[in-house]
């Protein structure tokens, strides 16, 4: 936990000045020596305290009433939390099973899926799991089982991207997506895409700058004036321009603890369907299936 | 006789609320033990499917929807969350049927008008409200009054509403390259001999209308979709995206205690997240 700065004040006077790593609730009454670190003087305190005189004994019994009664509410928190977490354990066995019938054909409705709807896949992969290449690797291999074309592999750091000639290598007829190569895939194969956070917020800064200087030599001397270069399909065209592919996935698959597109390019993720897959290192061919032909059912309006 | 248990009833169902008030502020209570998230957005979606649903007029879907945002304003006001934001109309939907689009607007305008009332909730609260998007797409009148209240609230700062309207994540960022790119030109005339300055990130960061709160905790969309529909494409790179299957006037207590549940669960993993970009 981060630790905070704290005033504490007897009667209105700020009496000391210092650091606690953990803040008690707010409705707890501190003791000195609870405070820990040196005293220094601070601008703006993240909290202030007010400590009552502990001779007093009637306030003594009060603040430790407090102090039970916030003992008693953490409890029921933790209870709380377990409970939760047994929810997601039984949940997580269900779909194991469900997946384990899944991948050896038992439920009918999974049995065909209509690929052509997915025209270009996503997949994001949580930065500890992509340390394991082999995993992303069989994920790959599944991937083109199922018969998807395209897909973009993502994680933040870019450990992917290191690992993409291994990758290229043993995920067989894949090929490196090419600008304008995604018309000319073969029926066989499958394009690869190797993304990470410098295809989001800093390509979007080199596109703006190729928008500035386009403005720049458009300005009319009489007048000051340039064109209007700051549209949405100026900004998609100077993506291009600075390298990044402006595809916009269907289907986003997301390995990870949590359900977060992690920083993938922002100005691909309109109307993409995010799906939450679990952890990598536990991936299941069925849970895949199910989501892929989950996403061929989906209608969207595009917001009419 | 009739009217002595009407009374009754009344009476009993005022104490039926109070207990209920009463055991949510308990557990508002228990969970505030753990991390709270400090900006929660909403997409409220699913008001025409709930008006087909029950078989209502197509409006009233809409009306269902806005006293379910009333609530979870108010929940997120007890539990002490400080930014909320709701994508009230996308620059998508003015695709939408024009009878659809007018009555939106005139139900928006009625309910932004409500807010300068002086006994409003915006005042009673301390609420700060910020209408984001690209504004010139609507109309006078409601942008006038949407200005009017932005101006009204600017002294509050108990919480903070961002009402998205006319907005789109792409529009969003496209206008802050824009501005952008305006600064620096300004910055260069004013400046004389110098060379223009590159755009860097902070410069697009800090225009984007969304900078004025931090990056959402959690994203709730409702009706079970789970795509974005251009909705803070840029800001939510850290955030926990939840899509319970309620359609949003069906949202409730339990839809929101779910997702900070799940979020105190995550929010180590989010924090490590946040730290290495």
């Amino acid at each position: 936990m981060k630790t905070r700065l704290v005033w504490l004040r007897n009667s209105g006077q700020t009496v000391a000045v210092g650091a606690a790593n953990s803040l008690p609730p707010s409705s707890a009454v501190v003791r000195l020596d609870q405070m820990s670190g040196p005293v220094y003087t601070v601008p703006v305190p993240d909290m202030i305290l007010d400590y009552m005189d502990f001779n007093d004994p009637m306030l003594a019994l009060s603040s430790w009433i407090g102090q039970i009664g916030d003992f008693g509410l953490d409890l029921v928190w933790r209870f709380i939390h377990i409970v939760v977490t047994l929810w997601h354990i039984v949940s997580g066995i269900f779909e194991s099973v469900e997946s384990y019938a899944i991948s050896l054909g038992l439920i009918q409705k999974y049995s065909s899926i209509d690929i052509e709807k997915l025209k270009c896949l996503a997949v994001v992969v949580d930065i500890e799991a992509a340390r394991d290449v082999s995993k992303v690797i069989e994920l790959l291999q599944w991937l083109t089982t199922i018969g998807v074309k395209q897909v973009g592999l993502f994680d933040s750091q870019g450990l992917l991207k290191k690992s993409k000639d291994m990758i290229l290598e043993m995920v067989p007829r894949s090929v490196l997506l090419q600008e304008t190569g995604e018309k000319h895939i073969s029926p066989d194969r499958i394009a690869l895409e190797f993304i990470s956070s410098s295809d989001n917020k800093e390509a979007v800064v080199k596109a703006a700058n190729i928008l500035l200087e386009k403005y720049l030599k458009s300005i009319h001397p009489e007048n000051g004036v340039g064109e209007n270069v700051f549209t949405e399909s100026h900004l998609n065209e100077a993506l291009r321009v600075v390298g990044e592919s402006v595809h916009v996935p269907d289907l986003l698959l997301v390995y990870g603890p949590v359900r977060s597109h992690l920083g993938f390019p922002a100005w691909r993720l309109r109307y993409t369907e995010i799906v939450h897959m679990g952890s990598l290192k536990y991936m299941r061919y069925g849970s895949l299936l199910k989501a892929i032909h989950k996403f061929t059912g989906v209608r969207q309006n595009y917001g009419v | 006789m009739v009217d002595q248990i009407r009374r009754m009833g009344g009476g009993v169902s005022q104490i039926l609320e109070q207990i209920h008030g009463f055991a949510r502020r308990c557990l508002f209570r228990v969970i505030s033990m753990g991390p709270l998230p400090t900006h929660l957005a909403f997409i409220m979606d699913g008001n025409r499917r709930y008006a087909k649903k029950r078989g209502l007029k197509d409006g009233s879907g809409h009306k269902a929807g806005f006293s379910a945002l009333m609530s979870m304003l108010q929940y997120c006001y007890e539990l002490g969350i400080k930014y909320v934001t709701i994508y009230a109309f996308s620059i998508d939907n003015f695709r939408r049927k024009p009878e659809e689009v007018q009555s939106l607007m005139d139900l928006l305008l009625e309910k932004i008008k409500s807010l300068l009332d002086k006994e409003s909730i915006v005042h009673e609260y301390g609420i700060r409200v910020y209408f984001i998007g690209n504004l010139a797409l609507l109309s006078d009148q409601v942008r006038a009054a949407a200005e009017e209240v932005m101006e009204a609230t600017a002294k509050n700062s108990r919480v903070v509403l961002l009402v998205c309207v006319a907005y789109n994540s792409t529009d969003e960022i496209v206008q802050a390259v824009k501005r952008s790119c305006m600064n620096k030109l300004v910055k260069h005339s004013e400046g004389g001999d110098r060379d223009i300055e590159r755009i860097q990130l902070v410069d697009v960061e800090e225009n984007m209308q969304m900078s004025v709160a931090p990056e959402p905790d959690i994203l709730i969309r409702s009706s079970g979709e789970t795509r974005l529909s251009n909705f803070l494409l840029w800001q939510t790179g850290n955030s926990q995206l939840f899509s319970p299957d309620a359609l949003w006037p069906e949202i409730g207590l339990r839809h929101l205690v779910w997702a900070i549940l799940n979020f105190q669960r995550s929010h180590s993993y989010l924090e490590k997240m946040k730290k290495q970009l």
